[in-house]
């Protein structure tokens, strides 16, 4: 009996030392929240959208839904986090980019709405620029080892310009009805998109850091650049490579902002999506400054803040005091995090065990 | 050199000519309005008048040969589809064959725009014309500009400075914005007023006038209630997740005020989702403001009710009291208000769209 006791302890602390126990008890904490102030949160219904399609709606689909995007920059953001020890904060403005090189292939320049090329050869377009941008952080922040957060405030000041740029200071909108199925629903299928889509970015991103060795040498990277260097590892490709990565996956965002509307705002679209992105990786407890990193857990990361963020809507709470909650959130997260803390915790723990067994 | 003389003397004598021509076609023109007393003929002279105005803008430089210099100071024409057709406005007035030679500046930071004035004041530009980020911080400024002899002209935004550092000021009322809208809400006749008032950026003077008329009319009348009070900063995403959060929390609404058109259009995204009808004679009332051409087209194709008017396009405004100042003429008003209506679904001509779109 004594024995069992001892090992579902430690399967505790085991479980407590995990890195994806932050983004989890932060989930159950909301969900409890929820359920003690109003249980109708979780209800889902089932019901036509105006275009005579399936959908399920509630709460946690609108989760689903826009937790989604940040999801899929959580991705990008978790390894140039890792390898870098810095953050991209022009995020925000290459997605609108991207959403703005979609709609010049896909409408052209004072086209009608209709579609002049393929969604695809759209989407490839933005992938294109939006990997360039990231390729371009990539090298001032590898090469020439400019801080990561200065090096992406270069685009972060000049994308939405350049997005305007490109359609000619024009806000062009698509009319066919195929391409609002990415932000949107498939017929038929009434679970939103965007989630299916984020679904297959993590299976890919998982199947890439299992079959290579991108997540060994990112690590690797971000622990030490210089004695991975030593090891045989090219540090600068590798800090390049993660910044291109993330530029793969603002190319997706951008399709489903995109599509949401069929149009997008240049100076509006996507705005401080960086600083949720960077939140999400801070909540999946990876270490800001590089080295170990969990995907899934930034992953989770992100729907926890649009399940925060949804549930403050629902509570009504003014949508520009959102900030001064999620910034509630990122404090305790630091605090948790920090060394002092860990290790007062830690002996907290030993002296709780000692006085157990001396019981 | 004599031939110059000639040209100079004959253009002189066909502007003279132009300008007698206008003002007695204006006359009739006026007449014929008091007549049949349609407030559209009256435009139709005052453009009339406008294009009259321009032919001899057309001639004069030729008479005293020089053009007049500007400075234009104005917010990023990507702020907004409002700004943009502002900036459009102003470039297709101030050039060259309208009499002009313009040098514009483009800044949303007050820093960044007093710079580019005090550069225009050393370039001894004959007028400044400026649309302010910030309402405070021009004194000094204007200051110099005056005592430059140059004539400073506001346009779009007041600045909180004495009304003698500038020769007027062209702006939109947004009290009155609101309170048409809110007027024409009123004349829906609803039983119930069941409001989801999405906002935006607080503190903006577009946000408080349209907000004011709004808020006054819901605390004085018991069946006018806010579903919701948000603030989605001219956002449309923001607003989608708004309107998403009530419809999600299954609280009954009938009308969408949304303070621009990118936030209704938004709005009315989350409704189609939730196959929620819209529309004229439908369950929810759609409002929106600034008149984009594509939301005047929903307003035409019935999926919205009613579209409140912010007039981009004060060029001709400003060109008028230029020419009042180079003919040494006295201006009377200091605050020159710009006309601006309210459209609503049900007489919204295709023309509308085309004349009033932006």
């Amino acid at each position: 009996m004594a024995d069992k006791k001892k090992t579902m302890g430690s399967g505790v602390t085991a479980i407590f030392r995990k890195q994806i126990f932050i983004p989890i008890a932060a989930l159950l904490l909301l969900a409890v929240f929820n359920l003690i102030m109003d249980p109708s949160f979780f209800e889902i219904s089932f019901g036509y959208n105006s275009a005579g399609h399936p959908v399920l709606t509630g709460n946690l689909m609108t989760i689903l839904d826009y937790g989604s995007e940040v999801a899929i920059l959580a991705i990008g953001m978790t390894l140039v986090t890792a390898a870098s020890g810095g953050q991209d904060i022009s995020v925000g403005a290459v997605v609108a980019i991207a959403g703005s090189v979609i709609l010049r292939v896909l409408v052209g320049l004072g086209g009608d709405g209709t579609l002049q090329a393929p969604i695809i050869v759209g989407f490839l377009a933005a992938c294109g620029a939006a990997m360039l941008c990231g390729a371009f952080n990539g090298v001032l922040v590898a090469v020439f080892k400019i801080q990561p957060m200065v090096a992406t405030l270069i685009l972060y000041t000049a994308g939405r310009s350049i997005a305007a740029w490109i359609n000619n200071n024009e806000l062009p909108s698509v009319t066919d009805e195929t391409f609002t199925y990415f932000g949107g629903f498939i017929p038929g299928i009434p679970v939103p998109t965007p989630f299916f889509i984020a679904v297959v970015c993590i299976v890919i991103a998982l199947l890439v850091l299992k079959f290579t060795n991108l997540g060994l040498y990112t690590q690797a990277v971000g622990i030490n650049a210089e004695s991975s260097r030593l090891n045989g590892l090219n540090p600068t490709f590798i800090k390049w490579l993660t910044f291109v990565i993330l530029g793969l996956c603002v190319a997706v965002v951008g399709l489903i902002k995109t599509s949401r509307l069929s149009t997008i705002n240049y100076s509006v679209i996507a705005k401080d999506i960086e600083m949720d992105a960077i939140l999400a990786v801070a909540l999946g407890g990876n270490v800001l400054s590089g080295g170990k990193f969990n995907i899934m857990a930034s992953i989770l990361g992100a729907y926890v803040i649009q399940f925060l963020t949804t549930t403050l809507y629902k509570f009504q709470v003014s949508s520009d005091a959102l900030p001064a909650y999620k910034a509630v959130v990122v404090i305790v997260l630091v605090v948790i995090s920090a060394p002092a803390v860990k290790e007062k915790i830690a002996a907290w723990g030993k002296k709780v065990k000692a006085q157990k067994g001396d019981a | 050199m004599k031939k110059k003389v000639l040209a100079a003397i004959l253009a002189a004598a066909m502007a003279m000519a132009c300008l007698a021509g206008c003002s007695s076609s204006s006359e009739e023109a006026s007449s014929d309005a008091a007549e049949t007393e349609e407030a559209a003929e009256t435009e139709e002279a005052a453009e009339d008048a406008e294009a009259a105005g321009e032919e001899t803008a057309e001639t004069a430089p030729a008479a005293d040969g020089e053009l007049i210099r500007v400075g234009i100071i104005n917010n990023d024409p990507n702020e907004s589809g409002y700004r943009t057709a502002n900036d459009a406005d102003m470039k297709a007035m101030f050039t060259e064959e309208n009499g002009y030679d313009a040098s514009f500046a483009y800044s949303l930071k007050n820093d960044e725009q007093i710079t580019a004035a005090q550069k225009f004041i050393q370039d001894e530009v004959d007028f400044l014309l400026l649309s302010a980020a910030d309402t405070s911080g021009w004194d000094s400024v204007l200051q110099d500009a005056q005592n430059a002899g140059i004539g400073v002209i506001l346009f779009d935004r007041t600045i909180d400075a004495s009304e003698d550092l500038y020769l007027a000021s062209i702006v939109s009322d947004m009290e009155q914005e609101g309170q048409t809208a809110v007027d024409w809400l009123e004349s829906q006749g609803l039983e119930e007023y069941n409001i989801i008032h999405i906002q935006g950026v607080m503190g903006s003077a577009a946000q408080q006038g349209r907000t004011g008329a709004l808020d006054a009319k819901v605390a004085e009348s018991d069946n006018w209630n806010l579903v919701t009070q948000q603030t989605a900063e001219w956002n449309s995403e923001k607003a989608q997740q708004i309107v998403q959060s009530v419809i999600d929390a299954g609280t009954e609404f009938n009308v969408i005020y949304a303070e621009n058109d990118d936030m209704a259009k938004g709005a009315v995204a989350a409704l189609d989702k939730a196959n929620i009808s819209h529309g004229v004679g439908k369950d929810v009332i759609i409002m929106g403001f600034d008149c984009n051409k594509w939301a005047l087209q929903e307003l035409l194709d019935q999926n919205w009710n009613y579209d409140g008017q912010c007039n981009p396009f004060q060029a001709s405004y400003i060109d008028e009291v230029i020419k009042k100042v180079v003919n040494g003429e006295e201006i009377t008003e200091k605050t020159i208000i710009l006309e601006e209506k309210g459209f609503d679904a049900t007489t919204i001509t295709a023309e509308d769209v085309e004349k009033y779109g932006i």
